[in-house]
This record gives C-alpha cells, structure tokens and sequence, in this order.
C-alpha cells in the first residue's frame, strides 16, 4: 500500500488533548493535501479523532478550523496553484475558506474506539500511562478489520515494551512531537527492536511531509528529550534541596528559577518549565523510566508531596497556566509557591529581596529573546560565557554548577546509547526546548568547575 | 496656469504598521475616524479655521473594504463642523488616489469656483491580514487578472517586471540598484519621526536587503525589502488661490507654487507594453515639465512612488535622470541618496515612510512642502539656488492613473 493510500484512513487516540489535537491538526492537513491530488479522487479520506467525552471533543474542531486557517494563509502560494483551475475561487479569501473546508471534513470526532477499527494507522497519543496504551491497542488488535500500523507519541514508554505487550511483531513505531506540535519542528523518531522496516519509511516520509525535524533516539526509557528533560528536574530540585535552608523555599525557587533562565540563557527557568509540562506529568514519566536504570534514582519525594496537595502544574483547557511552584497571570509569574506553609508569596516582594544576593548578570548579556533571533551567535555565547567564568556572584556559581551538570547529563546520554551522538543531544534540545545552546558545548573549562 | 495655485499647511500623522514600535496587532488601534481627524483638524488650525475652507476633497482607495465603510465626502463635516453643508468630494484612483486629489483641487481653484480647498488623504489597511488586503490591493488591477495573478497581486505585478528588467540588464546589477534603494529609503526615514521605518535599527541595511528572493514564500523576483509596507495613515494641506492666502492670512513663505501638473491614464484592461518601462509615468511627467518649461536639471528633489524598489528605479529612468538601463547604476552610485545628485524620497518614500495608499499621494506633497520651506526638520535636505523645483509622482495600479506635479518657493 502506498503512502496516500495508507494515510487515508488514520485514527487518533487522545485526539482532544494538548499533543493529540496538534496531532490531529498536522495530519488533517497532510490529508486533506492529499485528496486535492487527481489519482486520489476515488479516495475518501477519514481521520478520526477519538478521545473520552463529547465535552473534550466539542471545543477540538473551532481549534482545527483557526489553526488550519493560519496554516492555509501561511501556503497562499500552494493553495493558488491548487485552485488554479477551479474559476469559482478568485480571491485568497475563497480559497482559504475552501481549504479550512476541505481540512475539517476529513476528520470524524468520535467517542467511540470502534470507529478505529477500519484505520490503517491509529496514532496513540493518551496520558503517559503504559497500561492505558497497552489496553486499548490491545482492544483495538482484538477487533480490527485490517492489520494497522501504531505511531505512538509515548515521550518515555520503551516501544519494544508495546510492542511485546500487545504482540504487534514490529508494527509499531515511537513518533515523539514536542508541545506544541504545529509549531515545534523537532520530531523523536523511535524504532523499536522489531518495528518493521516499512513502518518505519512511512514514518520518514510523514515527517518529510509535515516539515519536521528528525532526531533518531534509542529504545530507551525516557529517549533523549526526557532523558535529559527529567534529570534537569532531578538537578533544579537537588539545587534547590541545598539552598533552601540558607533562603527558604519560595526564596530558592526564585534563584534557582532565575539562575536556570537568564543566567543561562534559556526560554524559562526550570520550575516554570516544570509548571508548563505538569508536576503530574513529570512525576508520571519518572515513575515509567526509573524502573529502567539500574544505577539511577529517577524519583523526586518533592514532586511526589506537592502532588499529593493538589500542586500539578499543567494548563487549563484555555491554555492558561495552572498554579505548580509558581502561581501565574496571563503568563506572568505572580507568586511563588512555600513548602511550608502551602501558600503562595508575593513574587515581586522575593524578587526584591533575592535580586541583590543573587547578583548582577555578567556582562554581555544578551536575553534569550533576542539572542534566539541571531543565526551565528556562538562567539556572542562564548564572550558571554567568558564573563560569567570571572563572576563569583551566587547567581553565576549556581549556573555554572548547573551548567556543568547539565552538561554531565548530555554526555551520559550518549553514554547509556540513548542518543547517537552528542549532537542529536543538542539538536534536541535545540529544536525541542528552544534552548539557544546545546547542554553538551565549550563554553566553559568544566575541570576547573 | 492662468493663476497663481498655492499649497501650505501641510501635516502627516505617523505611518503605522509593522516597524512602528506603537503597533501591536493584537491590540485596538485608530480607525478611520482618527486619522482622519488628527490631520483634516490640525490643516485647518494652521489656516485660520474651517470657517475659511470653500471646500474639501477627500482621497481613499478601498475603505469600502477596509474599514466597511464608503461615502467618505461625509467625513469632512466630522472634522469640523464649520464644513457641514460646504461641497465635499471623495476621489479614488488606487494608490494614485492623493495625486488626483491635488490636481482636481487645482483645477477647482483654476475654475474660479472656490479659493481654499481642503485636501486630506486617508487609509487604514490593518484591519485585516495581508494576505487578505492582498485582494483589496488587487482591485486595482483589472479585475478579470485576479484569477491569473499572484496571491499578492501587486508584488506579483512588479516582480515580473523585475524580472523582464533583470532578463534585459541582469539580475545580480539591477539588485544592486533596488538594495541601494531600500537603504536609502530606511535611512531617510529614520529622519522622519512620523515615519513607519523611523524606529528601524538595523544595523546592515545592505545585508537584509540581500536576501534573495523567494517565489515559493513570497515572489519570485522581490523580497519583502522591495515592497512598501501596509500602512495606517492621513496626510493633509490647503490648497489656495492668492486670495486664498489673503483669507488665511498665509505668508507666501509658508507656501509653495504649484508650477505645472500632469496627469495620464492608461487602459486597466491592457498589460504594459513594455514591463521593463513606466510609460504613464513617463508621459506624465513629460507633459509636466512641458508645462512647467523647465529641464530636470532644475529639480532638487523628488517624491517617486516607489511601491517596490524597482518601481523607484524605473521612475527615474522615466523622468530622465538615467538613460533607459541605467538606473540602477545610477542609484548604486548614490546619486539618489539624501546627499547625492537628486535626492529621493527624503523621507523615505513609500517604502520607508509608509504607503497609506489614498494618502500617499498626498503625503508626497507635504514632504515637498517640507523640503521647499525649509521645514523638514532632520530630514532637511540642503537646496541650491540654481535647482529651485520639486516634483512629485504619484501612480495608481501598474503604471495606469499617474499624476505628476512641479513645485517651487514662490
């Protein structure tokens, strides 16, 4: 079966959540490109969105209609060309309209997990939860017509694990997007021991087509984007553990907050990034890798208490951030979470007072926001590296120490053969986390840290 | 002319769109209303009061679409109501709507019918995406090509005369010339605090220009740095007669004289005949000098509607300050610079300054206005004594509705 034809029929599980409807959105688009070709015309295409309840799945088809519009006005050269023969659509606006059209007709929202059972390919994209997977491709195999492909978006789970738990002989294949996936180019591409060589083709040409960027990682727990994702957590906490009784809790949630954004050039500190992806979510994922390494401790109590007090992190169905270690308003950080009295602090009143004791930034220091704009900026990092070197201000101590350790966790990637390379370890967290420099990199004499 | 016409009080709000750092376009901006306002009101403080004005005219190309909203004569009353009940006329001829507003003023004047004419120019395009004004744009054109043409209709019009001019004279020369004109361009406009690209910082004016171009994003023979911006904007003056002056209790120092004014027409329906020449305009500015019996070595600067780089360049190969091919040679070696030969656009033209389209054609007038009193403030150029005229070209569509009109200190 070809390419269009074995995407003529897709299913996506988890299509209403955060991943799922990016997920959705892509491939609709991708489909509906397809239908507008001639030697498809006898083809129907289907894309069904399945997820838990009609309440979930209400809201998903507004979202496709304004993200593909965005889409569609981004390709008004392709979509003139498309229409080029067709005299009743003259304007951009037309065919714009025409397209959002053509994109939302493809796809089938659905309650039901029957309505899988035609799909060529069914893409898994639920919670980070082994069993939920394993039970319903398991449902699924039990009751399809057809022998389907599985793309999972699983950002921890070992695909051999699936595969050997739902007796899949190969054909599935891990296809991690990053949040959002409309926008964020980087895709983990995952081969299991057995995936079938096809699938995994298919897969490459799939990316191809969406634009995505393709980083090949390793069978193992967690790949390279939580691997190295979750052990920062482990890192930011650790920092923390050892500052606090100095600061305080909200106090060291500042610094080390701070520290790991501006200090380090980064989009968010770590906290806050812990906040965006979920503490729920980072707990989950920990609990799916340490079981996977041996020598390792891939557990934080502290994430696992502040879950207990109802301290998840994560955003709302509106997009807005939901209160974790930092509580926020329409994105901005208002007050800081204490440990100790299960109240959130005034953040400006803790900026106020840490600023002074963290210390100046180093000299020639350029924001992430604006150094993310420059193509060439690794001579800007490097003098900007080479002040932070001199500075003995706390802020800096605790970036190079955070800096030396992120960068110890980069290598072991590559050590545990999680990634290929150093590179791909970079290019991940590049192209996945924005960062404007890869953990593994010079800037500093690391012996001397 | 049979009498002495004059222009004075002239005034420009800022150009906003993208580049300005007051623009957001996800926050609530000034509509219609308010540019129209800001510029119509302060022309009439500087002449003494509505109650002076005979009547107005009003230029807009497409705020049918735009703004939802048509039947513009009605807005000079809004401006003031000393107006209500005077003649008000709106005029449209696309991007070359302000250069008919002035040469219709001037005839009004020529008729003896009034003596103060209100000339305000309006447009306020970032009400929608361009890609989606891209089709209000293209009415301009003949309607029956927007079909056949380019999502961005007009940038497709004048890349492929960009491209039959890189096919007769290269590519790697004539891009020369147009990234030495979006330099000239951004840095004029850098003098001009009213200006869209006033707040540009960019440090390689050259190097951002380079960027070669993209057909599969954009088209295929500009990059973006070839193309005005969308604009939000009005410019304003006062034309007069000598007893206009007298009414308002104008010096002749605050004015200019309009020396001669040409327009010319070409068939919407038709294609260039030539791609690689502006023959309109270049009619029109023919019948200008003509008139005006002056030579172009007379001149001391000119306002060209420059919508793209190369419609700058063409221009002036049109009025005759460069042989046919020449031009973008003569742009390249500076001659068009704010210090060279015959400066352009001192304030940066459509490109740098902003294409407020029903405005532009006013807003020229105002930079001439400025340049010729000595008001341009940091954009001043230096004149000389033996080059005492200023010009103005002002197109609608692709080289079809052209005005040009000579100026000097009277």
């Amino acid at each position: 079966m070809n390419y269009d034809k074995k995407l003529s029929n897709v299913s996506i599980l988890g299509a209403a959540g955060k991943m799922g409807s990016g997920i959705l959105l892509l491939t609709a688009v991708e489909m509906a490109d397809l239908s507008y070709k001639k030697e498809n015309n006898n083809i129907t295409f289907i894309l069904n969105a399945i997820d838990v309840s009609d309440k979930v799945l209400s809201g998903l088809l507004e979202y496709v209609r304004v993200q593909a519009r965005k889409i569609a006005e981004k390709k008004i050269n392709f979509l003139r060309e498309l229409y080029f023969n067709n005299q009743n659509l003259v304007y951009n606006n037309e065919m714009i309209d025409d397209y959002i059209q053509r994109v939302l007709s493809i796809i089938r929202p659905s309650t039901l997990i029957e309505s899988t059972y035609n799909s060529n390919i069914i893409f898994e994209a639920v919670n980070e939860n082994p069993d939920l997977k394993i039970k319903l491709i398991n449902q699924i195999e039990v009751n399809c017509n057809i022998t389907p492909w599985y793309f999972t978006n699983t950002s921890s789970v070992p695909i051999s694990y699936l595969n050997e738990k739902c007796n899949l002989n190969g054909r599935i294949i891990g296809f991690h997007f990053y949040n959002p996936p409309a926008i964020q180019k980087l895709v983990e591409l995952i081969n299991g021991t057995d995936t079938v060589s096809d699938l995994n083709s298919f897969a490459l040409e799939y990316a191809k087509k969406l634009r995505k960027t393709i980083v090949h990682s390793n069978d193992i727990a967690g790949f390279i984007g939580n691997g190295h994702f979750m052990r920062d957590t482990l890192l930011g906490i650790k920092l923390l553990n050892e500052l606090k009784t100095d600061f305080g809790f909200p106090e060291t949630v500042y610094i080390v907050n701070k520290v790991s954004q501006d200090f380090m050039i980064r989009p968010m500190g770590i906290f806050q990034l812990i906040d965006y992806v979920g503490i729920d979510v980072c707990k989950y994922i920990m609990e799916v890798m340490n079981p996977y390494f041996e020598d390792e401790d891939i557990h934080s109590d502290l994430l696992d208490a502040l879950f207990e007090r109802g301290v998840k992190g994560g955003q709302n169905s509106d997009g807005s951030q939901k209160n974790g270690f930092m509580k926020y308003y329409k994105g901005k950080i208002i007050e800081i979470y204490d440990y100790n009295s299960n109240e959130y602090m005034n953040y400006e009143t803790i900026s106020k007072k840490m600023d002074p004791i963290i210390g100046k930034l180093p000299n020639d220091y350029i924001s992430w926001k604006e150094i993310i704009k420059i193509k060439d900026r690794d001579d800007l990092l490097a003098m900007y590296f080479e002040n932070l070197k001199l500075e003995k201000t706390l802020g800096a101590n605790v970036a190079k120490k955070f800096l030396k350790e992120t960068r110890t966790i980069g290598l072991k990637l590559v050590e545990q053969n999680v990634a290929k390379s150093e590179k791909d370890v970079n290019d991940v967290m590049l192209t996945g986390f924005f960062h404007s420099y890869g953990p593994i990199n010079d800037f500093l004499p690391w012996g001397e840290i | 002319m049979k009498n002495r016409i004059f222009i004075t009080a002239g005034y420009n709000t800022i150009s906003l769109g993208t580049g300005r750092k007051e623009f957001n376009p996800k926050k609530e901006r000034p509509g219609l209303e308010h540019y129209i306002k800001e510029a119509g009101a302060t022309t009439l403080k500087l002449i003494g009061g509505a109650q002076n004005v005979d009547e107005t005219i009003i230029s807009n190309f497409n705020a049918a679409q735009y703004n939802h909203q048509g039947n513009l004569p009605g807005y000079a009353p809004f401006i003031d109501e000393n107006l209500r009940y005077q003649p008000s006329t709106r005029v449209e001829g696309a991007c070359g709507s302000g250069g008919l507003a002035l040469v219709a003023g001037i005839k009004f004047l020529l008729s003896g019918e009034s003596n103060v004419i209100l000339a305000l120019g309006v447009e306020v395009q970032n009400t929608v995406k361009a890609v989606y004004g891209a089709d209000y744009l293209a009415i301009a054109g003949w309607w029956k090509d927007r079909k056949i043409g380019h999502a961005h209709f007009f940038p497709g019009q004048f890349s492929d005369r960009a491209g039959k001019y890189y096919e007769k004279f290269g590519k790697e020369y004539t891009r020369k010339g147009m990234i030495q004109w979006y330099v000239n361009a951004i840095n004029n406009a850098r003098l001009d605090e009213t200006a869209q690209e006033y707040h540009n910082a960019d440090i390689n004016l050259k190097l951002t220009a380079s960027v070669e171009p993209n057909g599969r994003t954009f088209v295929d023979n500009l990059s973006v740095y070839d193309c005005s911006k969308v604009s939000d904007a009005a410019s304003a003056l006062a034309l007069m007669t000598e007893e206009g002056l007298k009414r308002c209790n104008i010096k002749l120092e605050d004015t200019i004289e309009i020396i001669s004014f040409a327009q010319a027409e070409d068939d919407i329906t038709t294609r260039p005949e030539d791609a690689t020449r502006l023959l309109t305009t270049e009619n029109a500015v023919k019948k200008a000098l003509t008139k005006a019996c002056i030579t172009i070595d007379q001149i001391c600067t000119v306002e060209t509607h420059d919508c793209f780089t190369i419609a700058g360049i063409m221009a002036l190969e049109a009025i005759g300050f460069a042989e046919y091919g020449k031009g973008p040679e003569f742009v390249s070696n500076g001659n068009t610079a704010r210090n060279g030969k015959i400066p352009f656009n001192s304030t940066g033209g459509l490109i740098g300054w902003g294409h407020p389209v029903g405005a532009t054609g006013i807003h020229q007038a105002v930079t001439i206005l400025q340049q010729l009193t000595e008001k341009a403030g940091n954009a001043q150029i230096k004149l000389d004594v033996n080059k005492p005229y200023g010009m103005t070209i002002n197109m609608g569509g692709d080289d079809k509705t052209v005005t040009c009109i000579i100026y000097k200190k009277p």
